[in-house]
């Protein structure tokens, strides 16, 4: 606005032609503003169009699949359209159960140690939190071939247990993150009444820490599963997909990511009929997790950084 | 502990809490052992993952040499092998390039909407439907991509570019399929925005009140306010932001072998936004299970390592950005 400065001896002049400008620009100013509220507006739309016909395609396409055979039969030959994805739903629920059990201890216990423990060894702790961070970004494709390299060639064979142990691995920072985060949100009036009390400290951290931030454990626990529930990539590597049912843990497992993928591949229109039925139950799956999962937390005020 | 028992003598009772309190000795020890186990555990999965890259990958140093990364070559054939890793390099930075380029603009534009344009509450019903797309699994954003988006593409985008500028651009010169570099980067974008909108929130919720109240004291538009009070000190965060979507599209392996096209070797060096190519991750899903030998395992494995250093290296940036600027953040504060 310096250049209203040209003629600053008579006050009155001054004044109106600040008023002249300031009118002049104020139109401008607030259609600049409007359009670019109207595109900011416009990019929120775009971010939620893919989300509303991801739904409506995967609803329309795969309900017509749905059938007691479907959910509960192996699949048939290829291309015939028959059988089910019976083995997938088994195989995603055993999977994804056993990877639960190797991951939610370690990382809700690695979360305690960096609330509880870590004022100690403040070094450890740093790097711990560096490494967590590290690998939540590791491509889940890499783990998954470190889980072959591992696991696989080291056991002889495809094996519901390298599946379990991949998963696990991206479970843990995720489930550690959150764990960190809500423990950290108990009051510390609690730990020295308990402490007043005489209790020694696992003891404490036991029955009030994590007793006492156990919805928002959960509510760690239950982000990583849906989370894991959709991974493809390193299943390749460690459960291979196959058309039976579990038989043993050093055979090949299915999933419903997998088999997913590979119904896709295939160029019959039955199969990628079959592979939106797969998707609408993954989807069902995954977005009830996570919405029960936001509604539950939104309700306690938990705060968790969900996508990092 | 209980002392009800009046019968109990004085040595008997010492005798009691000396056991006791060596039991929550023992207990003390046992759980903070259990404690820092877990917590070595974490890390030894980094190592792991490491050691197990660089183990498998050893073959196909030892055969190719540098000639690995910077090679073009793709042949698996026996007797003829050749592994090169730049035609995926490039592929894998031309999709992410595409991504980013849309979905960094879109989604800052979205947590600046969300946080700053409107009411707190409709703000989080948005951001509630925003993030639900990061639950969405990738691949059913690849099945999606393949029998729906694509054709928009092909046929809104693709097709009319092709059609107006084919002749003269040679960006726009491939006859478009939809099955190509571009449509991948538009899915990938598609699945980063709520990654980078949801940190960059963080980081625009961060930006102290005083600043944007100044702004508006001064009688700033709100766009103004945005402009002058908001970009200019979450210039950063926001750039950490997008380095943390730029490492997850870099990493996206289901969508992207679903559209990519799966060009091999040379081809899959895109010429055209409207090419077949190939990325890094994808050629791994694609050939791993279908390896003729050891080599060629071998080269897919040190594929896996060309892209664990070059995730790695991307998000440890991005948390050193975004560590940095929140303490920035408490400085100001205090």
């Amino acid at each position: 606005m310096s250049k209203d400065n040209q003629n600053p001896n008579k006050n009155e002049n001054y004044k109106s032609i600040i008023r002249e400008y300031i009118k002049k620009n104020s139109s401008k100013r607030k259609t600049i503003n409007n359009l670019v509220t109207i595109l900011l507006f416009s990019f929120v739309i775009i971010a939620i169009i893919p989300l509303g016909s991801i739904l409506i395609e995967v609803f329309k396409n795969g309900v017509g699949a749905l059938s007691f055979n479907f959910l509960f039969q192996p699949p048939g030959s290829m291309g015939s359209g028959d059988g089910g994805i019976g083995p997938a739903i088994q195989g995603t629920l055993l999977v994804v159960g056993f990877a639960t059990l190797i991951g939610a201890p370690v990382g809700v216990l690695a979360g305690v140690f960096l609330s509880e423990y870590s004022s100690s060894s403040k070094l450890f702790a740093y790097f711990l939190r560096l490494f967590n961070d590290v690998l939540t970004g590791i491509p889940s494709i890499v783990i998954g071939i470190a889980g072959y390299i591992t696991l696989v060639l080291t056991l002889g064979s495809f094996s519901i247990l390298a599946g379990a142990f991949v998963l696990s691995v991206i479970m843990i920072p995720i489930i550690a993150r959150v764990s960190e985060e809500t423990i950290k949100l108990v009051p510390n009036t609690l730990r020295e009444a308990a402490y007043g009390l005489g209790l020694p400290k696992w003891k404490v951290v036991w029955h009030i820490v994590i007793k006492g931030s156990k919805s928002g454990i959960l509510t760690g626990i239950v982000l990583a599963i849906s989370r894991i529930a959709g991974e493809t990539a390193p299943l390749i590597m460690t459960i291979l997909g196959t058309s039976l049912f579990f038989s043993g843990f050093n055979s090949p497992v299915d999933a419903l990511p997998l088999r997913i993928w590979r119904l896709a591949s295939q160029p019959y229109p039955s199969a990628h009929e079959q592979g939106w039925g797969a998707a609408l139950l993954l989807i069902l799956l995954v977005l009830s997790l996570s919405i029960a999962l936001r509604m539950f937390a939104q309700k306690r005020s938990i705060t968790f950084k969900s996508t990092t | 502990m209980p002392l009800k028992d009046s019968k109990d003598t004085h040595a008997e009772l010492v005798k009691k809490l000396d056991l006791q309190s060596r039991k929550s000795i023992f207990g003390d020890k046992f759980f903070k052992a259990l404690v820092i186990g877990a917590s070595l555990y974490t890390l030894l999965m980094v190592a792991l993952v490491f050691s197990a890259l660089f183990e498998g990958s050893i073959p196909i140093f030892v055969k190719e040499g540098i000639n690995f990364v910077i090679g073009t070559d793709w042949n698996a054939v026996e007797g003829r092998e050749s592994f090169g890793a730049m035609p995926y390099i490039i592929g894998t930075l031309v999709s992410s390039a595409i991504a980013m380029a849309i979905a960094v603009p879109v989604s800052i534009g979205i947590a600046i909407f969300i946080t700053e344009m409107i009411p707190k509450k409709l703000g989080t019903i948005l951001s509630f439907v925003v993030e639900l797309l990061a639950a969405v699994p990738s691949i059913i954003y690849g099945l999606w991509a393949l029998f729906v988006f694509r054709f928009w593409i092909r046929d809104f985008i693709e097709e009319p570019l092709h059609n107006s500028f084919g002749d003269y651009i040679s960006i726009f010169a491939r006859a478009p399929f939809g099955l190509d570099v571009f449509t991948a980067g538009i899915v990938l974008a598609i699945m980063i925005i709520p990654i980078i909108s949801a940190v960059s929130r963080e980081v625009i919720k961060a930006i102290p009140h005083s600043q944007k109240e100044a702004a508006y004291a001064l009688g700033a538009t709100r766009w103004e306010m945005v402009k002058t009070a908001i970009l200019p000190s979450a210039r950063t965060g926001l750039m950490g932001a997008s380095f943390l979507g730029l490492g997850r599209a870099i990493g996206e392996t289901m969508l992207v072998t679903l559209i990519i096209g799966n060009a091999i070797g040379l081809a899959a060096i895109p010429t055209s936004l409207f090419s077949q190519s190939q990325t890094l991750s994808s050629i791994i899903a694609n050939e791993f299970n279908e390896a003729s030998n050891d080599l060629h395992l071998s080269a897919l494995i040190g594929l896996g390592l060309v892209l664990f250093v070059i995730t790695i290296f991307i998000n440890v940036l991005a948390i050193f950005i975004i560590s940095k600027v929140s303490k920035s953040y408490s400085n100001m504060r205090e």
